[in-house]
Order: C-alpha cells, then structure tokens, then sequence
C-alpha cells in the first residue's frame, strides 16, 4: 500500500516522462515544445506536494486560531518563480519557431535538416 | 573593509541588472554600444577589486536587505567566484570594445539596443549565478543568462542559427529542470536552500537514498548545461551560427559558469555526506572526460568550417577541465580551474581572430581562407599565438594547466599514465588541427579574392593581440591565476578523507 500512498510522487514520475518522450521522439517543433511544458510542470508538482503537511491549512496568521497547522509555504513561492521561468521559455521557444517557421517555411525538423543540407 | 567594499557582491549582479531596461530606450546609433560597455567595463572593475580583496584574505558575505542567511538571500564571494568572475566579465568587456564593428554589420540598427540589453541580461545572469550562496537563486540567475543568451545566439543574420538555438533552448531547459528537482529533493530532506546550511544539514537525515539521487540530478543536469561529452550536441552549432562577438563572449564563459556550480554541488555540498560520493563521481565522470578529449579532437581534426572546428575543440577543452577535476586531489582541481582561466584566454583570442576574419572574408570555410594569411599577417599571427596556447607549447598559459594537469596524474599510477597518454594524444590532435589552419592560411595558393583582402580594422586588431598577449603573458607569469586557482581548490576539497 505504501507504492500507492505515494501516488503524487508517481504522477510526477509518470508526467515527467511523459514531457520527457515527446521533446526526444517528436518531430513537430511546437509539439516539442509542449513537452517541455509537460516536464516542468511535473517538477511545480513535486515541489507542490512535498510543502502539503496533512490537516496543514494556508499559511495565513488569523486571528482566534489556536495551534493552526500550516503548509510550508516556500515551496509554493520557489515554485511561483519556477512558473514564471517557465512561461519566458515557452514564449520564448514560440517565438523561435515562429521565426524558423518564416525563414524555411516548415516546422518539422526533419524538413529543416533537409533544407539545411541542401 | 571600507564603506563601498561591502557591497561589491550585489553590485556585481545589480549594474548590469539595472542597466540593461536602460539600454532598451538608447535608440541613437552607438549609444546603446556605449552604455552595455560601460557597464560590462564596470563589471569588470569591480570582479577585479574582489579578486584584489580575496587575494588579501577578505571573505565577502552580504546579506540582501539585512535578512540573515538561512531565511533572507545571501551573497558569497571566494577564490573561485572571483576567479570566473573575472572570466565573465573580462570575457564580456573584451568582446563589447572589439565587436562594434562586428555586430554593426550583424545586427540591425533598430534591434541592436534589445540585443544590447540581451546582452547585459547574460552578464547579469552569469555573476549572479557566481556570487549567490543559495541553490535556488542559483537556478534563476541560470536561467536568466540561459534564456538572454538564447536571444544572443539567435539574433544573427544567419537563418541556420534558429535550429541551432531551438535545440540549445530544449537541452538548456531539461538541464535546468533536473537541477531544479535535485534541489527540490534534498530541500525535501534538509528544509533548507543554503548551500553551506545544506552541507551541514545533510547528514542529519536518516534516508540517504534521495539525496543521492539528487546528487544524480543535479550533476547530469550541469552537465547537460556544461555540454559535457556526450550532451554536447547543442553546443557545436549555437556557437558556430551565433554572431562572431557572441561566440567570444560564450565561448569563453557560459559551459565554465555551469561547470562552476557542478563542482560546488559535487565537492561542497554532497562530498562530505555521501559515502564513497568521489569515488563515484570520478569514476562517472572521467571517462566522459577521455571521451570528450579525444571525439572532440577527432571531429575538430576533420571539420571544415574554422569557427566549428573551434566549437568542438571546445568540447574537447571542457574534457581536460573535467579531467583535472575527476582525479579529486588537490593538484587535479588546481589544474582544472587553471584550465578554465587558460581556455578562456586561448579560446577568446581565437574566436576574436575568427572575429577578424569575419570582417573581411565572407565565409570561413577553408577553401574560402587559402591564402589569406599573407594578406592579414596580423590577424593570423594572434591566431597563432591563440593556437599555440590551445596546444599547450611552453611559454604560453595553455602550458601551465596542461603541466599541472599531468604533473597531477603522475600521482594517481597505473591510471595517471593513461590519462597522460590521453592528454598527450589530445594535444597532438590540437597540433593537426591548429596546423591546418596554418598550412591553408599561408602555404595555399590564394584563391581569386584573397588578392584583394586587407587587415582587419584597427581596434578589433588591438583588442585580439591584447587577448592573445595575455595568453604569452598567462603563460610566463601565471602566480595570479595559480593563487587563485590553488586556494579555490584547496578549499573546495577540505573535507576530502
């Protein structure tokens, strides 16, 4: 049972490799792309799942609360960056493919590589 | 230490940090150049004052905005930092003063002052990955100098360019990723972010099983930033599209700085809690050492186009840092880090001079440079001062780290004389490629407009033979880069058994 009380951490694995697959076996650029999309956001998810302290609350003080058990917060904001590093790469690797996609006309690598080679 | 002293480590980030929007609104020609330099040349100014102050024994420690070390942001500067600060920067301001020229015939007037801020945004990124004392602002300042530099090696004329920096995006991302879990699993163990609060804190925890594997992660994924042999694929083409002033200034720092924090992970952080870990991490890494020497070379050897042949003789040049470092005694570092120092000035005057040639010749592949040699002595001379280096002939700094790195192998027997054999191998291999420079520059019959070539433009000339002086320099005085480089390794491996 202990395997599968772990599933979060399973998800993580699973996506993460599902990221993992598309960025190695796809051919189509923007398909690339969402891979490693999918990649990161795997690793948001194991940062989000180890700050969870069971019962834990947000960790905002109020007031009448009386011994308030939080989740660890700082996961959530390192992984706030992460996300945000994250959005520039995409746009970014969009932006790339925009401008392959003007100056060969294709976004396939393979096309590209033959194109290239001419 | 006085007043301004204090806050060299955070101004080293925030100059370039803060001028770099600034360079967005110098739209007038020449103005954004003039301000990137200028603040790249302060850089500079200040990476200098540190080493001068580490030289004197200071320890820099600054704490962001009066928050203490395991809660607020801390800032750390040591013997090493200061020694790749110096690279960075160095590299940074060399390739602004020479590349004008360059980069007026590569980049459009209306972009050039987002390049210029691109620009600045690497040199932000790259410091503050060398002054941070915290995994996670680490891992923003990577990705910062990561994503600027992708729009550096993408912002030339040349369309092959784009593939080449998708695939650098691709690699570079999944390399930061499995950094960014390494450091999510011993967070996960220790609750903290502190590279010397991990050191300590490691050895606390029960289960040791995920901090190895996030040692696994965290090296695999420097590697991957660092283009260790065989997750160099991005390299080659990034640096051979790129325009000429960036592959100077990427060349000789970018794989360095992710070497940096590889080394810091491996022998501050997990060496003195994980059993055995050096074993390990020799036996892992050297021979993708050997491996990187010698494909490197062999694929050098047979290239075609100059600035690519310098590319994979990169690959090969990060396999004898590599090297130096995986044999894990004191010696073996020293070399290593002396190595980054040498390949920098050696690989730096030689895409300088590729700088040069670019100038003039409108390809740099070899049929298009039979001859040109006698047309441009002095452009082909700092080449050769540059190659000299790069093969490691006495009297040059290529020398210094290629004697100490044998001089450290001679201490490990059986397995020290192969590794000599294969230092030896390689630079003989760097002699044929070096060679057929020479031999196709000089002894080649010009080919219909070679005739007309002339010598590469005054400042771009000084700049290249002042890089290629450094390097004789480097070479018969090295007490500068050695204490620097000796004290970093020392004290990287003082809690080695």
């Amino acid at each position: 049972m202990e395997l599968l009380g772990l599933y979060h951490y399973w998800v993580f694995a699973v996506l993460l490799m599902i990221g993992f697959y598309a960025v190695v076996a796809k051919v189509n650029l923007v398909k690339k792309l969402i891979g490693v999309s999918l990649f990161q956001a795997a690793v948001f998810l194991l940062y989000i799942t180890m700050s969870k302290v069971t019962g834990g609350t947000a960790p905002i003080l109020q007031e009448g609360m009386v011994d308030p058990v939080f989740s660890n917060p700082l996961p959530q904001v390192l992984i706030l960056t992460a996300i945000v590093v994250g959005i520039s790469t995409t746009a970014l690797g969009l932006g790339i493919v925009v401008r392959i996609k003007e100056e060969y006309g294709t976004i396939e690598e393979h096309e590209i590589q033959e194109i290239d080679r001419r | 230490m006085n007043g301004m002293d204090v806050h060299l480590p955070v101004l080293q980030v925030v100059v370039p940090m803060l001028i770099a929007p600034l360079v967005i609104l110098l739209r007038p020609p020449g103005l954004a150049w003039a301000a990137t330099t200028t603040a790249s040349l302060m850089a500079f100014l200040i990476a200098i004052q540190l080493t001068a102050g580490v030289l004197g024994g200071n320890e820099y420690y600054y704490e962001l905005g009066g928050w203490s070390a395991p809660f607020g942001i801390a800032l750390t500067v040591d013997s090493f930092s200061a020694l790749l600060l110096l690279i960075v920067t160095g590299a940074s301001t060399l390739a602004l003063f020479a590349g004008k020229a360059s980069l007026d015939a590569q980049i459009e007037a209306p972009r050039q002052p987002l390049f210029y801020s691109a620009w600045l945004l690497v040199l932000a990124g790259l410091a503050g990955i060398l002054v941070a004392a915290d995994a996670f602002n680490i891992f923003v300042f990577m990705e910062i100098s990561s994503l600027a530099s992708y729009i550096l090696v993408a912002g030339g004329p040349d369309r092959r360019a784009l593939p080449a920096v998708f695939k650098y995006l691709l690699m570079g991302t999944i390399g930061a990723t499995f950094y960014l879990i390494g450091v999510g699993l011993v967070y996960m163990m220790t609750g903290t972010l502190n590279l010397a609060d991990m050191e300590l804190r490691i050895h606390e925890v029960a289960d040791q099983k995920p901090i190895l594997v996030a040692a696994g992660f965290i090296t695999i994924g420097l590697a991957l930033k660092a283009a260790v042999f065989p997750l160099h694929v991005w390299l080659p083409n990034a640096y051979t599209y790129a325009p000429h002033a960036v592959t100077v200034f990427l060349a000789a720092c970018a794989t360095k700085v992710a070497l940096y924090v590889l080394l810091r992970f491996d022998f501050v952080v997990f060496q003195q809690n994980l059993a055995g870990h050096e074993v390990q991490f020799a036996a892992f890494l050297m021979p993708l050492a050997v491996l990187a020497i010698l494909v490197g070379s062999t694929v050098a050897m047979f290239e075609k186009n100059l600035k690519r042949l310098l590319a994979y003789s990169s690959v090969a040049q990060i396999g004898y840092i590599l090297l130096g470092a995986s044999m894990v005694s004191v010696l073996g570092l020293t070399a290593s880090l002396l190595h980054m120092f040498n390949h920098a000035l050696a690989k730096g005057a030689l895409f300088l001079t590729v700088m040069c040639l670019a100038l003039r010749v409108a390809d740099l592949n070899f049929r298009h440079l039979a001859g040109a040699a006698r047309q441009m002595p002095w452009t082909f001379g700092a080449l050769i001062v540059g190659g000299l280096s790069l093969i490691g002939v006495p009297g040059t700094a290529g020398f210094i780290s290629k004697w100490y790195l044998v001089t450290a192998a001679l201490d490990e027997g059986l397995l020290g004389i192969a590794v000599i054999a294969v230092i030896v191998l390689g630079s003989l291999m760097a002699v044929v490629y070096i060679w057929r420079i020479v031999e196709t520059a000089w002894f080649k019959s010009p080919t219909e407009g070679a005739a007309t070539l002339t010598e590469a433009p005054l400042p771009v000339l000084l700049v290249t033979w002042l890089v290629a002086l450094a390097n004789l320099w480097f070479g018969l005085a090295p007490s500068l880069s050695l204490r620097l480089s000796g004290t970093a390794a020392e004290s990287l491996l003082q809690h080695l058994p």
